[in-house]
């Protein structure tokens, strides 16, 4: 990653129009804050290619995920549904030898374009991991903040209203406002997951990518990220990678059924409606892996 | 089954291998007696060299072997000049080796690939085996032989030089245990990736680096081979000079021990039994924090 331009540019982003200063400004009107200036979230997908050196994991994906709407992607184990989702805000770069073929746009940007930052990508489409990951060194009010205390510099009370905006927006608020200054790993693993979507929210991102966002947590916890992916589903563009498909079929608005083909390549079969995926899909492939006879 | 035709033995002859048995058994006692003998031998050199010295540095240790200066001639006074030396020259070697052990570790654990890091590590593996007066003769041709001075300077040196692998192992050690998972949790939030090594990574792994920091400065502590041809060591107090010989603890002992008086050698006892204190100090203070955190 680019580490020189991340640290010449001034996070626009961050620092704040006032009119953001209203801790509860209704979501509709959340400014579209960001870099690569997004007005609705949509992003399209045309003929994706990942490959980890000579392997591809992923081939021939094209995709439209709409804005302000949930998209579940759903398939079985290692059809590369993660590796499709961190080529969303370049996380895959991270893994040595990944690289990408085939555009990403964002509102008509491609994310792949030479002037894109991708430490700016990131600040616009978040993401929430399978297990949750809150700092242990850090409280849980520096957990939320650590966003943007370790992109800028902010005023005290800028980070007191992002705290509560995000923890409320997380449905973490009533249950965590009077111990901010305990660790953020004192929670237990469903506060935790939360506490990590706050996090996330903390930078205002126009999308929040999912990896399996409940697979590490128990089922009334999980109950209460579904409930509260409902709640966040006309604020964000979400992107939820599941292996659970009643959990796809609750919570999304879309689905996109991947499967693995020749040579363990991964790619999609179809997308649509979430309702029309589970009862009436286009492709037989899809109604055999939803009626359990495979993967 | 073929196995049917054939008669077996009785089942109680089959369970009861007895010579065997025995001979197995007497083996057993034997080997766990000899493994348990090895085992105390381990233990015992630290309490047979806690015993001498303190049974013979107690009655020498006295405020006045810390804070009075040899005397020029004939006997009396104390250490001041080897206990200001040391600390003077270990601070000065820690503030040297541990931002480059740090940021070494960093460079091989976060962003060398696994090559350029497979070497580098294996240098320092090597660097910490090394004959510690090879590295006082290496320091010695770069920092004393062209000022035809032994000084502190070069003392902390060759110090700094024993240290860094030290603190470099330690501390990659220590970001190795780093979960990855926080890392791509900061990232995923568009923290720069320096911002994410200082603040997350660094962070999470300070307890170990500050332990093998610790651990280093206990190690050159106790080193008296890299400073006999830097330091030299100086019967007088060297208060900041850095361009003259200073002495240390271990330079005192190693001193005073050899000479045929009597007084010397109770106060290299005495110093002895200081540095020993010192050095159990910060170990038993380091090991205990990393056990409170192992078992909490």
């Amino acid at each position: 990653m680019n580490v020189e331009t991340a640290v010449r540019r001034p996070d626009e982003a961050i620092e704040a129009p006032p009119e953001r200063a209203t801790p509860l400004a209704p979501p509709d009107r959340r400014p579209a804050a960001s870099p690569l200036d997004i007005v609705s979230g949509e992003i399209v997908v045309e003929d994706l290619n990942v490959y980890y050196g000579e392997f591809r994991a992923v081939r021939d994906v094209s995709l439209t995920i709409p804005p302000r709407a949930v998209t579940a992607i759903i398939g079985p184990s290692g059809c590369g549904k993660s590796t499709f989702l961190r080529t969303l805000n370049r996380m895959h770069e991270l893994t040595p030898g990944a690289r990408v073929e085939g555009v990403v746009t964002l509102d008509g940007i491609d994310i792949y374009r030479p002037d894109v930052d991708p430490v700016q990508l990131r600040r616009v489409v978040g993401m929430v991991f399978q297990r949750p990951n809150p700092f242990p060194t850090m409280s849980i009010y520096d957990n939320v903040t650590a966003g943007l205390r370790l992109t800028g510099r902010h005023k005290r009370s800028e980070l007191d209203e992002v705290v509560e905006r995000s923890l409320r927006r997380s449905a973490l608020w009533d249950e965590v406002k009077d111990k901010l200054r305990q660790p953020g790993t004192s929670l237990s693993g469903g506060q935790q997951q939360r506490l990590c979507i706050a996090r996330a929210l903390s930078v205002d991102p126009e999308v929040i990518l999912m990896d399996e966002p409940a697979s590490a947590l128990d089922p009334s916890a999980t109950l209460r990220v579904e409930e509260l992916i409902a709640e966040l589903r006309r604020q964000y563009t979400i992107v939820i990678v599941t292996h659970n498909m009643q959990q796809a079929s609750r919570v999304s608005d879309r689905t996109a059924f991947f499967t693995m083909g020749e040579e363990r390549a991964g790619y999609l079969v179809e997308a649509d409606d979430t309702v029309r995926i589970f009862t009436n899909p286009a492709e037989q492939l899809t109604e055999d892996y939803i009626s359990g006879r495979f993967g | 089954m073929t196995g049917a035709v054939i008669a077996q033995p009785s089942m109680a002859a089959r369970l009861t291998g007895a010579r065997v048995g025995r001979r197995r058994t007497v083996v057993d006692r034997s080997m766990r007696t000899i493994a348990m003998g090895a085992a105390f031998l381990c233990a015992l050199p630290l309490a047979a060299v806690l015993f001498f010295v303190a049974a013979n540095g107690l009655s020498a240790l006295s405020l006045d072997l810390i804070t009075k200066p040899p005397r020029a001639l004939g006997i009396g006074g104390g250490a001041a000049n080897a206990v200001v030396g040391t600390l003077q020259m270990v601070p000065l070697a820690a503030l040297i080796a541990v931002p480059v052990g740090v940021l070494g570790a960093v460079y091989i654990a976060e962003f060398a690939n696994s090559r350029s890091a497979r070497v580098t590590r294996f240098c320092a593996d090597v660097l910490v085996g090394m004959p510690s007066i090879l590295i006082g003769v290496f320091v010695f041709t770069f920092l004393v032989l062209p000022f035809k001075q032994f000084n502190g300077f070069a003392g902390s040196v060759a110090l700094a030089v024993i240290m860094i692998p030290v603190v470099m192992r330690t501390t990659e050690e220590s970001l190795h245990l780093v979960p990855n998972s926080l890392r791509e949790a900061s990232l995923a939030l568009g923290v720069p990736a320096w911002r994410t090594v200082l603040s997350v990574v660094l962070r999470t792994g300070l307890p170990g680096i500050l332990t093998g920091s610790m651990l280093a400065i206990a190690r050159a502590m106790g080193e008296t081979a890299p400073l006999l041809f830097t330091a030299l060591g100086s019967r007088v107090v060297n208060v900041g000079d850095f361009g003259r010989p200073m002495d240390s603890l271990p330079l005192f002992i190693y001193v005073n021990a050899r000479q045929p008086v009597d007084a010397l050698n109770q106060q290299a006892w005495g110093a002895a039994f200081l540095l020993l204190l010192i050095v159990l100090i910060i170990n038993v203070a380091v090991r205990a924090r990393s056990w409170g955190r192992r078992i909490g």
